[in-house]
């Protein structure tokens, strides 16, 4: 176990692969920034790899004081056991007070690596950070500056803050897009730390056979106008409906997790806690109940357009226009009334 | 050759149910409205672990850790094939995090033996977490594939797995003993056969004997009850249908890591979120509602 140590830096784990940092990391470092001045320490940037010292300099940028670089042929493909192996030797001699993660596929399977090796908290797909206090009245103790972890739980129904007293770093995984991306400063200047590996064969004990991207089939953070589809859309078939109003508007479909779940639409379209966060001009909700953990995905957006057969439908909390009504019948008015005026 | 499968299962909340019957009049959830089910993609890891037994001949072994209650999965994963099961409950284990449950889990899975694969559903559907199974991984010293998606082959002592990136894919190869987590894409769980149902319907835990005697009998002695609760249990386990059960103590837990005092993470603060309009401009479903909405929304440039 490590001791806790206040003065310690916060950390954004520097997710890349192929030489190409991840939008997540980015976004952390962000909020990790505010998270550091606030405590009044340093922002550092963990940076595994193999020929990846360019992206030190972006990690500068986007707000790391420090970046503490593992440059090593056995880190060019990532695998948990070698990454969790220098992580957490990386832990205990700096000793950082707080480890960011994203959330990613990636981040899932790396961080409860490293928090069950370092035993120390993690908390998983955090909706945001802060720095407080915490009382504990069974301990009777106080402690000041502990980062807040927060997020939905109970299948979205609470929003719970959990904290780490002392079983430190206090880490944290994030999901992409739920932090808001600054622009970097390319005049920042930081520091290069160079640390060797220090592996050996047994701490890769996965051969990667094959490897494959599949393109994505869609951008959804980058969509000005957003259609989605929720369980009440009924069927993959009648999906058809969300596509042809999303055509209509020139807009990107999506769809809540329970109609991925049910097989209505893919995986990449996914909007929620659990998929992707987005923040477009315009959301249409089409029935979608409104559960916490979509409207944790969406409820940024500029306007939002609720469409349900349910009044009581928690997504009318947050719509600027609200539909009472079906979607079979709503979205074929919505696509003539946007023809008629284009 | 056959392995020896330890599959970790968990009972949770329905959450994906959650109507308004689920809620209190002041917009809380109801917890005890909530049907209690076996954790999907567990389903996923049982369904795997008996596809590999069917394929390569071996044995299935199912772990929960929970309340007496959670029995119902034990006996669940009984109809669908399993070849034995333990429950892990101790009032002890109770609050505890995902690293004091992977602590008390990696115990159990010592305890019941050796084994060549411990298989989890990727995560449970009310701490969303994923942290439990590869945290287990690590406290048992053996590698983990997560994001199992398809392609389980064995042979002799390795291992192949398809496992997804998110944006993608890979094949990895390794050496047994390893732990898998597995996706709901990974395969169909197989439904409960009628001849096992039958069989094991009348599986029980020392628990559950000694609550069904506490009806039984309540006004009989304590030294009665004792006697007729060893008595059954011993009838159960003569007929293959006692459910296992271990407390922190039987599996060697070190009790400084489990329950509320073992977990590193702890809550601060809960709100229940509790609904309340903000306003909504209402739109009535017809031609002129909907010609009027759209009308708005170019005015104010929110569409083309």
């Amino acid at each position: 176990m490590i001791e806790p140590n206040p003065q310690g830096e916060v950390w954004v784990f520097g997710e890349q692969e192929d030489g190409h940092l991840s939008e997540v990391p980015l976004e952390l470092m962000s909020r990790a920034r505010k998270l550091a001045d606030g405590l009044g320490v340093n922002v550092g940037s963990l940076l595994l790899g193999h020929r990846v010292e360019p992206l030190a300099e972006q990690l500068i940028g986007y707000g790391a004081d420090r970046v503490y670089l593992v440059d090593d042929p056995l880190l060019a493909v990532y695998q948990t056991n070698s990454y969790a192996k220098v992580i957490c030797r990386m832990i205990r001699k700096y000793r950082p007070q707080i480890l960011l993660y994203g959330a990613t596929i990636l981040g899932r399977d790396l961080a409860p690596r490293c928090a069950s090796a370092c035993r120390c908290g993690l908390t998983a797909d955090c909706t945001d950070l802060e720095i407080g206090d915490h009382h504990d009245s069974v301990a009777k103790a106080d402690y000041r500056n502990l980062l807040l972890q927060i997020r939905p739980a109970f299948g979205g129904n609470i929003i719970a803050t959990i904290v780490n007293t002392r079983r430190w770093p206090q880490m944290a995984t994030v999901r992409e897009g739920v932090m808001p991306l600054e622009p970097p400063d390319r005049n920042r200047r930081g520091t290069i730390i160079r640390e060797p590996a220090d592996l050996v064969p047994t701490d890769l004990p996965l051969e990667i056979l094959e490897r494959h991207r599949r393109p994505k089939q869609v951008n959804l953070k980058a969509a000005r106008v957003i259609v989605a589809g929720g369980a009440g859309v009924g069927s993959k078939d009648n999906f058809r409906l969300i596509q042809d109003l999303a055509n209509a508007l020139g807009a990107a479909v999506a769809g809540s997790r329970a109609a991925v779940d049910a097989g209505f639409i893919g995986r990449d379209h996914q909007v929620g806690q659990t998929g992707t966060t987005v923040r477009p001009a315009l959301y249409i909700a089409c029935g979608i109940s409104g559960a916490v953990q979509h409207r944790a995905g969406m409820d940024q957006s500029a306007k939002i357009i609720a469409i349900n057969t349910d009044p009581e439908a928690p997504i009318f909390q947050i719509a600027h226009y609200g539909l009472v009504g079906d979607l079979n019948v709503v979205i074929p008015k919505m696509i003539k009334a946007i023809k008629a005026r284009s | 050759m056959g392995y020896r499968c330890v599959v970790l299962v968990k009972q949770v909340p329905d959450t994906k149910r959650i109507t308004g019957k689920a809620m209190n009049d002041d917009g809380t959830v109801n917890r005890a409205a909530l049907p209690a089910i076996f954790n999907p993609e567990d389903l996923n890891a049982l369904e795997l672990a008996l596809q590999v037994r069917e394929r390569y001949g071996g044995h299935v072994t199912v772990i929960t850790m929970g309340p007496p209650a959670a029995c119902e999965v034990l006996r669940d994963a009984l109809y669908r094939g399993a070849d034995r099961t333990i429950l892990v409950t101790d009032r002890r284990g109770a609050g505890s995090d995902t690293l004091a449950t992977s602590h008390i889990l990696s115990c159990a899975v010592r305890h019941q033996g050796e084994f060549d694969l411990v298989i989890c559903g990727r995560q449970a559907i009310d701490g969303d977490t994923a942290q439990v199974g590869p945290q287990c991984a690590e406290k048992l010293g053996i590698p983990q594939i997560t994001y199992v998606e398809a392609g389980v082959e064995l042979k002799d002592r390795t291992i192949r797995a398809r496992r997804n990136l998110g944006h993608g894919w890979e094949v990895v190869r390794t050496r047994l003993p390893v732990l898998l987590t597995v996706t709901a894409e990974a395969n169909t769980p197989r439904p409960p056969a009628a001849k096992r149902m039958m069989k094991y319907h009348r599986a029980r835990s020392p628990v559950e004997v000694q609550r069904e005697v506490e009806q039984d009998m309540p006004q009989a002695e304590e030294d009665a009850k004792r006697t007729e609760v060893e008595k059954r249990c011993e009838e159960l386990r003569r007929r293959g249908l006692l459910l296992e059960q271990w407390d922190l103590d039987d599996i060697g837990a070190d009790l400084a890591w489990c329950g509320l005092k073992g977990s590193p993470t702890k809550v601060h603060r809960i709100q229940t979120i509790v609904l309340t309009g903000r306003g909504y401009e209402r739109v009535e479903p017809t031609d002129e509602g909907i010609a009027g909405m759209i009308h708005a929304l170019i005015e104010d440039h929110t569409i083309g």
